[in-house]
């Protein structure tokens, strides 16, 4: 099944024609990376997906991006809903300065209509044990979340993220800030949660995308070059700057 | 040659560096030595919560309780009227505005900060006095909310600025974090850039509240400098710093009532430096977030 479709998707910042004319399909419960060098428009189509380009001033999209048979691009969507169903993790964890306990349930509680305390302790128990941290932060939930260690907090934005109930993760170079050991936790998380969610996250890490990914997909200045099978680009990619790219010629 | 030079500026900059703090401890001294002999004729009890201030009768009555209280009244006030609209006008500007309006906004209240308190005192009296008689009906409208409505135009520029650059500097990812997760832009700002912010906001209540405390020309001419107990906000009343300015001029030097109203600047002292403190210590506690 295929999840997310882009259609002719064209994005400008300002002038700037930072994609250019990408056709995918991302995967139901997959997990499809995203590479390519730096500046070449991955975190942009990454933020297309929830709309994260409306903060930003002047930008402009063209084509069609259908998640669960609606045009997302569409004026009239619904942000709100389309945020809840397509969650994203950020590259800096980015916990807000409140309890860990709040910072879990802030989704239901902007979401919910009457919030009954017992829900949100299941929530909030259910997501962190989703993220393996349960165990370990049980009797610490009233602390400050900004306590946390790195890999804790990037766990914890993942949970944050899980209790609104997506169908979709992006996660916008997810462990850039973490050590190798806390980087390898994590992606053996995201390969527990793909059972239940649609996973696209953007790396610079080729290694990472061969080991976590299912699909990939290569990009070259606003283009995407390449998409496909993991194993079929990293091995006989089709078009020569892939190959360039996986060879480390490019920077 | 060169390390001449830079040993000859670094002694001129500490010479002035320690220059200041000396001036500033004398004032201080000097304060503290004029103000501590009122209490050769009246027990500090008696000059905090005595009821009356009659400082030329015989024997004069040297209680400053109406003069703290009418501080008290018009600064609360003040507060009650600044702080809503000061934190309202620095998430307008800092979340809401359209980039135009903002600026305009800005140099706005930077246009108000720079308004003279005579002035604003004197605009005060021909404008908001009458208007505050008629409205309430009122034998004077020099009263307690005339002097709170004016200080909370003092007010405002400190909070408003101050607060707006809390909001400014938190960390952009917050609010994309919960944008993120389905928030809308009203429910970011609440529940998440509020909280983040509010070390900042308060230091920024303080500071605005801590001007209010100080100021003297503009609640000397709008509050009608009745030394009594207020029983309400519609009297006049009189503060701690009309009372100094006041009556400095015909106290005679080495009188008792001479001495009280040092007495009474150090009160104003350690009300002003408590409250720039506290709001230090929230700034610093943002910082070291
Ligand atoms: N707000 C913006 N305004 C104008 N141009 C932008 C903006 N954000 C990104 N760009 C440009 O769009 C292009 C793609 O940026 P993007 O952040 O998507 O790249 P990226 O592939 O995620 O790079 P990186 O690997 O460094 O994160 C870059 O050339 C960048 O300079
Ligand atoms: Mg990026």
């Amino acid at each position: 099944m295929t999840k997310i479709i882009t259609n002719g998707l064209n994005l400008f910042y300002g002038k700037f024609h930072a994609l250019k004319n990408v056709n995918s399909g991302f995967g139901e419960n997959r997990i499809t990376a995203i590479i390519g060098p730096s500046g070449c428009g991955k975190s942009t189509l990454l933020r297309v997906f929830n709309r994260m380009n409306d903060l930003i001033d002047g930008v402009r999209t063209e084509g069609e991006v259908v998640i669960g048979e609606k045009n997302i691009l569409a004026p009239a969507t619904d942000l709100v809903a389309l945020r809840k169903k397509v969650g994203m993790v950020f590259q800096r964890p980015n916990p807000f300065p409140l309890s860990i306990y709040e910072n879990i349930v802030f989704g239901e509680r902007i979401h919910g209509d009457k919030v009954k305390d017992d829900k949100l302790d299941e929530i909030a128990e259910k997501s962190l044990r989703d993220v393996l941290l349960w165990d370990e932060l049980k009797d610490r939930l009233n602390e400050p979340a900004l306590r946390l260690s790195l890999e804790q907090k990037q766990r914890l934005c993942i949970a944050r993220v899980i209790a609104v109930k997506p169908d979709v993760l992006l996660m916008d170079e997810p462990c850039s800030t973490l050590d190798p050991n806390a980087t390898q936790r994590v992606e053996e998380l995201m390969r527990e949660l793909k059972n239940k969610y649609t996973i696209i996250i953007v790396t610079h890490n080729m290694q990472q995308a061969a080991r976590v990914s299912d699909d990939t997909g290569f990009m070259l200045l606003g283009e995407l070059i390449e998409f496909g099978n993991t194993e079929t680009v990293f091995t006989a990619p089709s078009d020569k700057r892939t190959e360039d790219y996986i060879t480390g010629r490019y920077g | 040659m060169r390390k001449i030079k830079e040993t000859i500026i670094e002694k001129l900059i500490l010479a002035s560096g320690l220059a200041s703090i000396f001036f500033v401890v004398l004032i201080f001294l000097f304060l503290i030595k004029e103000g501590l002999a009122v209490f050769q004729s009246v027990t500090p009890g008696a000059f905090l919560f005595g009821k009356s201030w009659y400082p030329i009768s015989e024997p004069a009555q040297l209680g400053i309780l109406p003069l703290i209280l009418g501080s008290l009244l018009v600064t609360l006030g003040a507060a009650v009227i600044s702080i809503p609209i000061g934190v309202g006008a620095a998430i307008y500007i800092a979340e809401i505005a359209p980039a135009r309006i903002k600026d305009i906004l800005k140099s706005g209240i930077e246009l108000l900060a720079a308004i003279p308190s005579v002035v604003l005192g004197f605009i005060g009296m021909v404008t908001l006095v009458p208007l505050v008689k008629s409205l309430f009906h009122l034998p004077t409208g020099l009263t307690a909310l005339s002097g709170s409505i004016m200080l909370a135009f003092m007010a405002m520029p400190t909070i408003v600025s101050i607060a707006e650059d809390a909001l400014y500097s938190i960390p952009k990812n917050y609010k994309e974090g919960a944008l993120a997760l389905g928030a809308t832009h009203w429910q970011a700002i609440w529940r998440v850039m509020l909280p983040a912010a509010s070390s900042g906001i308060l230091a920024a209540i303080m500071l605005g509240i801590g001007r209010v405390i100080g100021e003297t020309m503009a609640v000397m001419m709008i509050t009608g400098n009745a030394a009594v107990i207020p029983q309400s906000i519609l009297v006049p009343v009189r503060t701690l710093t009309a009372t100094i300015a006041a009556e400095m001029g015909e106290a005679v030097v080495g009188s008792e009532h001479y001495f009280a109203l040092f007495a009474v600047g150090i009160v104003l002292f350690v009300i002003s430096f408590g409250i720039n403190v506290t709001a230090d210590l929230f700034l610093h506690e943002k910082q070291s977030k």
